[in-house]
């Protein structure tokens, strides 16, 4: 992983590309005017959106002509999102989004990362044959499974704790875990995390076994630990997708109460489209995900990369 | 793609039988240790993969609803005979095919044009490979949803070309006209999922030897030679997953399609997932859609078996 690191900072002047000759400075202009012609290309859209939240539908179907379009001037106000928050329960859906990504995260950080020590570290019979399916299922698209995994948690039987008594319910429709629980367990997260702790010297194992550690601790204790690149990517891997998803939730999900975001979004652009809401509540959800990306800018380039470098 | 770690010697010498009774007792250990932790792991697996899985193939040959009080019976081979005469579902392969077609030797490309750029030894690297990823970090439905009013009739982009062409270009109200329905998709695809490869590209190009490119250089090399003989040979398992991935999701084309047109107009961007979405839970039919999952099945499994075929080292 120290090496994909290295691999993805093109910034960072390693000797090697040092070597390497800078072009003539006519060339360097030239690079330089394409890349910001790109780069208006790639961030004039979400600009976009972000200037229209912030006026009336009039005022943004008035500037669609003009520069005014891509400016805040006019009739700028706060009212489209004053009008997100009146219209939807936006914080319920945001709190909604932030435990079901979050509980994706965590658990199958826990529970990806214990499946690959076992398959790396450990010595059992099956060992091979386990790995082999895990890893063959990597190339079943989630569509395929989407229709019969929807029939299938509907007869999945489920404890209600209603007060103090328990019962079985049949069906996994329209509850939390149902948004969480068929996401934890991820072959492409075991595959990243086997990968790292391959890479892990196993004398620090053996050190710990004399020391008298058992497993459990030495997974906890030292490999773990070691393991903040492959944590990080496994991370926002597993996080992208869950504060994203919208099929599996469209389908699942019937009370307003345990929707997330994303079909949120599906109140503004059914009836009666106002597109400075539409617009306010886009950015509402875009703008933590960006404001993630820039600040842990690396790990999330570095994730991408090191999705790469299989195979 | 490994699948077996090299045990080192130390464990093979432990396990041949040096010291009869310390070792049996650690192994037993590791067992445990080893069936305590993969058993979560696995029980999800097999619930929410392996089963579905099988699922898909037995759901397909029956009748089954999603919410029915009568069980399915079994039909044999009726859901796909049902499928073959459907014009819709012929319909949804062929754009699912012609979207692919386009989408991923044009993403694939561009991205690696955009790589080259990026990587190119000019200050603001850093600054430019952040905003082209920006689209990536955007919610596809967000995309949609955004593209879905920039393309209309009197949309931002048609305003756009009118301005620049003068008032000469006549305005093509491209989500409503079956012609251009799906190419408006394609490009709003592109746009937002080009800069994830172009990052794949990028480790892939970080791979190659600086020492290659100098001796190309002292051998006189202009730059497209080098690209040619030193860049494109050094990136050829990345080439090999990059076409996987973009494939693969470029098949699995929804989330665009429910926003943006619903399939429409007249059936023109309808896709085998959105078929499938459609069929199993808005008509509730789950016995139908699961044989659609499996023609989709099919599809990706043909096609990224092709391409390993024809991407495959040849020695």
């Amino acid at each position: 992983m120290t090496a994909t690191e290295a691999l993805v900072l093109p910034d960072v002047d390693t000797p090697d590309r040092a070597t390497r000759s800078r072009p003539p400075a006519r060339r360097r202009v030239g690079i330089t005017v394409v890349r910001g012609a790109l780069a208006v290309f790639f961030a004039l859209p979400i600009v976009f959106m972000l200037i229209s939240s912030l006026k009336p539908d009039l005022q943004i179907f008035a500037d669609l002509g003009s520069w005014r379009a891509l400016a805040p001037v006019g009739d700028v106000s706060l009212d489209n999102y004053t009008g997100v928050f009146d219209r939807v329960p936006f914080w319920q859906f945001l709190l909604n989004s932030v435990v079901i990504s979050c509980a994706t995260v965590v658990l199958g950080v826990l529970i990806n990362s214990m499946a690959a020590f076992a398959l790396s570290r450990l010595r059992w019979r099956g060992r091979g044959f386990v790995l082999t399916v895990i890893l063959a299922t990597l190339i079943v698209p989630f569509e395929t499974l989407a229709l019969p995994l929807l029939w299938w948690v509907n007869k999945l039987p489920a404890l209600e704790a209603d007060g103090f008594s328990l019962a079985f319910t049949q069906g996994w429709l329209n509850t939390y875990h149902v948004q969480i629980v068929p996401f934890i367990a991820n072959a492409f997260s075991v595959y990243l995390f086997y990968q790292f702790f391959s890479s892990i010297p196993r004398e620090l194992d053996e050190a710990a076994r004399v020391d008298g550690a058992g497993w459990f601790t030495i997974y906890s204790r030292i490999v773990m630990p070691l393991s903040g690149p492959a944590i990080a990517t496994v991370s926002i891997l597993t996080f992208l997708p869950a504060w994203n998803s919208y099929l599996w939730p469209l389908m699942v999900i019937q009370s307003e109460e345990l929707r997330p975001v994303m079909v949120g979004l599906q109140y503004f652009f059914q009836l009666n489209v106002s597109w400075g809401q539409v617009m306010a509540y886009s950015s509402l959800i875009t703008v933590p995900v960006v404001a993630l990306f820039i600040a842990f800018q690396r790990s999330f380039i570095n994730s991408i990369a090191s999705s790469g470098v299989k195979g | 793609m490994t699948t077996r770690t090299t045990a080192p010697p130390r464990q093979a010498a432990a396990s041949d039988g040096t010291g009869q009774h310390r070792p049996s007792r650690t192994l037993k250990g590791e067992r445990t240790a080893a069936a305590w932790m993969i058993s979560p792991a696995l029980v999800l697996f097999i619930l929410f993969l392996i089963i579905p899985i099988v699922l898909a193939f037995g759901l397909a040959f029956t009748n089954t609803r999603l919410i029915s009080p009568r069980p399915g019976e079994f039909v044999g081979l009726d859901n796909f005979a049902y499928l073959f005469t459907d014009p819709v579902f012929w319909a949804s392969v062929r754009n699912t095919f012609a979207f692919a077609l386009v989408v991923v030797p044009v993403q694939a490309g561009s991205a690696l044009l955009l790589a080259l750029l990026v990587n190119a030894k000019v200050r603001g690297t850093n600054f430019f490979r952040t905003v082209y990823f920006l689209p990536v970090v955007t919610s596809m439905v967000v995309v949609s949803l955004l593209w879905r009013f920039m393309y209309e009739k009197d949309g931002l982009i048609n305003q756009f070309l009118g301005r620049v062409t003068g008032g000469a270009y006549d305005p093509i109200d491209w989500l409503n006209d079956p012609v251009w329905a799906l190419p408006a998709i394609m490009f709003m695809s592109i746009w937002q999922g080009v800069a994830f490869h172009m990052v794949i590209w990028l480790a892939g190009l970080q791979t190659i030897p600086a020492e290659l490119y100098e001796a190309s250089e002292i051998d006189g090399a202009n730059k497209l030679q080098q690209f040619r003989y030193v860049t494109w040979p050094g990136l050829r398992q990345t080439a090999t997953l990059i076409l996987v991935t973009i494939t693969i999701a470029s098949f699995s084309l929804f989330t665009q399609i429910a926003v943006m047109t619903q399939g429409g107009p007249l059936d023109s961007t309808t896709t085998v997932v959105y078929q499938a979405v459609r069929t199993g839970y808005q008509q509730l039919q789950t016995g139908l859609a699961s044989a659609i999952s499996l023609v989709f099945f099919a599809m990706v499994l043909v096609i990224s078996g092709i391409q390993r075929y024809l991407t495959r080292e040849r020695s």
